[in-house]
């Protein structure tokens, strides 16, 4: 590798202060630092060895958590085209046909969200003079994730834009944002394009083919949501629906794994769960955040139970679970450490309070059958207020000891 | 009234070049230096002596003269070689000559029962042996004017390749116990004596008497002792205790007993490019050549006065630090690393174990780590980690951002009164956005001190 430093060093003075490129440092720098950690050393005083962990080591374990979410997506996406134009479509039938569909419209979206979100991130680096921050290495992978495989990419692409300048960068980068990066894109397409990101329509890839007779391209919750209003029980309308692409479409162990409809990444709860081992082994991700968030929604669940009035609020609670995009939102978007609450008290609450609000969205809101992505942003604003009573409860523990 | 406290968070760092029990045989040094930036708070110092006066050890050569009652004594008996400045003439050495004599300052023994607190205080003042006092809040040499609530001292040490108080304090129980003794004098309260709970008791505090001896056991912070007063007496606004480090104890006692400023200690020479990692019996204030030259494994190498946690950086020539009591040498970690944020590696040492940091599956495994600064530093973006090695009900990342924010009244709340440097030295080290963390609780430190 050593040419490749050697090229390094030889252009280094170029961006350097007094060089030609001078105002395109911190550009080079992302790249420098990208191909080769840099050969700073501690201090004269303080400590003299530093822990091998760095953000671009921390981060880079994120997006790798987030592959199995990412491989199943693609394989899914056409799974979910080859159910609907009515071909076999058993697990290993027309392998490669699915895949390259699925390559086709998830590699795209990936790598529009890359390409924007990367080029925002480097101009304001340029223009305010910061280092390029590597939370952008997650973000552009979770927003492809949550939108449907139809998108059109340049609503990906705006809605990057939107939410890195919006969300991240005008509170100043990575860090010091308020709301989760990535779940303000999917807000902002959900709120500015709701033909492309809700209803029956979009999360099915039809392409040029004709669906086949019956199709529905309904997503669990809204089969769920409807069987409330037309007073069915859930389970018998989860089990008859669809029944013209086989049997079992919507049951519990099928909606587990994530043979349904929805956005890309969101579907498959055992590929989330997958990540979230990742996540909390390396020990990058909150464990108490996943676990109350997934209590939270079991619980309110079952409150929703005891006050059924619709065969809705009546469905076992497990079902919350794994419909819908819960468990990726609570495994990866809830525990994202800048946004969530920031104590280890506050993020039992944190957790909780999102698993509750999700089902309480839900089962409730006529409007928007999907409660996750408002839960996570809705409680991304409160949770600097319970830290604020966390912190609070900090310092009267230690006045009242002064004081005793 | 002893307590018995287990901690459970904290991190031991693991590292290569523990001293092996046994006292070195290197050359004598010549060569010794006062550093006044070792005494943190130290204010306006005056230089007593001119470069060519002869001093004996326990001559002081140095006050500050915002607290002249405190002199700072020559270690040796010599000869004033040079006064260092720096920058804008702050000083930062005065360099004596051994003459190898090694003869005192004659001062008569102190019969501590016979004399008045005052007269005792004024007496250690004098003697240099004084500065070995530390007070709590700010970590600053103590005033001899006030009285402290409680003496807290730690009979063990948690750091990377600490020296092992047992063995390097052997056979001196006489007089820690008659320091001990002059110490439960200036308190109104009681001498904390903290010893490890997972170990023997060493010999040395097997019988002390006079003070209350509580037993800490965990990992590193355990040993602190800013850590273990949180857990005895914290430090409330207001509250001044004292801290004193055993070998601080065994020169109050020396003096004591004999009336002489004894700087003589047993320190610990460690580390993974050592060829003898072992104990020396040196003096205060020592050049440290003789202990690293001759004695490296490699050549491109650091040497830290103190642990590499809270030491500083000193070059071959360096001197050791009035309040340390080991010297380790690392490698120096000047290199760039292709690709070295993602290659999965087993010989860096990681408090984390996020991806390809293998260093968790050998938790035995002595590591050598260099000074590479790994990775650039960031805003927070990680949670829970500092709490997670920070045994005391204390929320370091947000008194780190009160610091940050010069927000007095949130630093005070959240602690800072009890905290210095070494404290969260391990926060440091742990930090995934590389925060250099003790220099913002001294700059915290610094603006409540001086506000």
């Amino acid at each position: 590798m050593k040419f490749l430093r050697d090229l390094m060093d030889k252009q280094k003075p170029l961006f350097e202060k007094g060089g030609k490129l001078e105002q395109f440092y911190y550009a080079f720098e992302a790249g420098e630092t990208f191909l080769f950690s840099p050969n700073h050393t501690t201090g004269i005083k303080g400590a003299q060895v530093k822990d091998a962990i760095d953000l671009k080591r921390m981060m880079i374990t994120v997006v790798i958590a987030m592959i199995p979410c990412l491989l199943f997506g693609i394989y899914n996406t056409g799974h979910q085209h080859m159910l609907a134009v009515g071909e076999t479509a058993g697990l290993w039938e027309n392998l490669g046909d699915k895949l390259w569909i699925g390559l086709q419209l998830v590699l795209p979206i990936v790598i529009v969200a890359y390409a924007a979100g990367g080029a925002v991130e480097a101009a304001f680096a340029v223009i305010r003079k910061h280092p390029i921050n590597e939370g952008f290495l997650v973000t552009g992978m979770l927003i492809p994730l949550v939108v449907p495989a139809t998108t059109p990419l340049w609503q990906v692409a705006l809605a990057t834009v939107f939410a890195v300048v919006i969300a991240k960068e005008v509170f100043g980068g990575t860090g010091m944002n308020i709301l989760n990066v990535a779940m303000t894109a999917r807000a902002f397409l959900y709120f500015a394009y709701p033909a492309q990101l809700s209803g029956d329509q979009v999360w099915t890839y039809l392409g040029d083919k004709v669906a086949v007779d019956g199709f529905s391209g309904a997503t669990a919750l809204a089969v769920a949501y409807n069987a409330g209003v037309d007073s069915v029980p859930v389970t018998d309308a989860l089990a008859n629906h669809n029944t013209v692409l086989g049997s079992d479409m919507f049951s519990f162990m099928n909606m587990f794994i994530g043979w349904i409809p929805g956005s890309i990444g969101e579907t498959s709860t055992l590929m989330a769960l997958l990540g979230a081992l990742i996540l909390v082994g390396t020990g990058v991700a909150s464990w108490k955040i996943i676990v109350s968030g997934f209590a939270g929604a079991y619980l309110m669940g079952l409150v929703m139970n005891l006050f059924a009035v619709n065969e809705f609020m009546a469905m076992p609670p497990q079902y919350h679970w794994v419909m819908g995009g819960i468990a990726f939102g609570i495994v990866f978007m809830a525990t994202d450490p800048v946004s969530a609450a920031q104590t280890e008290v506050g993020k039992w609450i944190y957790g909780l309070l999102i698993g509750m609000l999700t089902v309480i969205i839900r089962v409730t809101n006529p409007a928007y059958p999907e409660g996750i992505m408002l839960a996570v942003l809705f409680m991304n604003v409160f949770a600097p207020l319970i830290d604020y009573y966390v912190v609070k409860a900090n310092k009267t523990r230690r006045l009242q000891r002064a004081t005793v | 009234m002893s307590k018995v406290v287990k901690l459970k968070k904290g991190f031991d760092i693991n590292l290569a070049g523990k001293p092996k029990q046994e006292l070195g045989d290197f050359a004598t040094v010549e060569t010794f230096a006062v550093k006044p930036t070792d005494f943190i708070g130290f204010q306006r110092p005056k230089v007593l002596v001119n470069v060519g006066d002869s001093v004996k050890a326990g001559t002081p050569i140095l006050i500050d003269k915002a607290m002249d009652q405190v002199i700072y004594a020559s270690p040796v008996s010599g000869e004033i070689i040079d006064v260092k400045r720096g920058e804008r003439r702050k000083l930062l050495e005065i360099i004596i000559k051994s003459d190898g004599k090694n003869s005192f300052e004659a001062a008569s023994p102190i019969d501590v029962d016979a004399l008045d607190r005052d007269a005792l205080v004024v007496a250690l003042a004098a003697s240099g042996t004084w500065p070995n006092i530390i007070q709590r809040p700010y970590g600053i040499v103590a005033n001899p004017l006030d009285t402290p609530k409680a003496i807290f001292i730690s009979g063990f040490d948690t750091h990377p390749l600490a020296p092992d108080y047992g063995f390097a304090l052997q056979g001196q129980a006489e007089a820690f116990q008659a320091g001990i003794d002059a110490l439960a004098k200036l308190t109104s309260g009681k001498v904390h004596l903290n010893l490890d709970g997972a170990a023997n008791t060493p010999d040395v505090f097997a019988g002390v008497k006079n003070a209350v001896v509580n037993k800490f056991s965990g990992p590193h912070p355990a040993g602190n002792v800013g850590v273990q007063i949180h857990h005895l007496d914290p430090i409330n606004k207001g509250d001044i205790a004292w801290t004193v480090n055993p070998m601080g104890v065994l020169q109050i006692g020396k003096f004591v007993l004999a009336g002489v400023y004894d700087a003589s200690k047993t320190i610990a020479i460690t580390g993974s490019e050592l060829t003898k990692a072992m104990y020396v019996k040196t003096i205060s204030g020592a050049c440290v050549s003789n202990y690293v030259k001759g004695n490296l494994n490699s050549g491109h190498v650091r040497v830290i006065s103190g642990n590499v946690l809270t030491g500083e950086k000193i070059g071959m020539e360096g001197f050791l630090g009035f309040y340390h009591n080991q010297i380790t040498v690392i490698p120096e970690g000047d290199y760039y690393e292709f690709l070295g944020w993602a290659k999965p590696t087993t010989n860096k040492l990681s408090y984390h174990r996020a991806l390809g940091l293998l260093s968790f599956l050998t938790p035995k495994k002595e590591f050598v780590l260099d000074t590479n600064g790994r990775g650039e530093e960031r805003a927070f973006v990680q949670t829970g980690v500092f709490e997670s090695v920070t045994p005391m009900d204390i929320l370091p990342v947000y008194l780190l951002k009160a610091i940050m924010a010069e927000d007095f009244d949130e630093m005070e709340e959240l602690g800072i009164y009890e905290i210095i440097e070494e404290d969260l030295a391990l926060c440091e080290f742990v930090d995934v956005s590389k925060h250099p963390v003790q220099e913002l609780v001294r700059k915290g430190i610094d603006l409540i001190q001086y506000s």
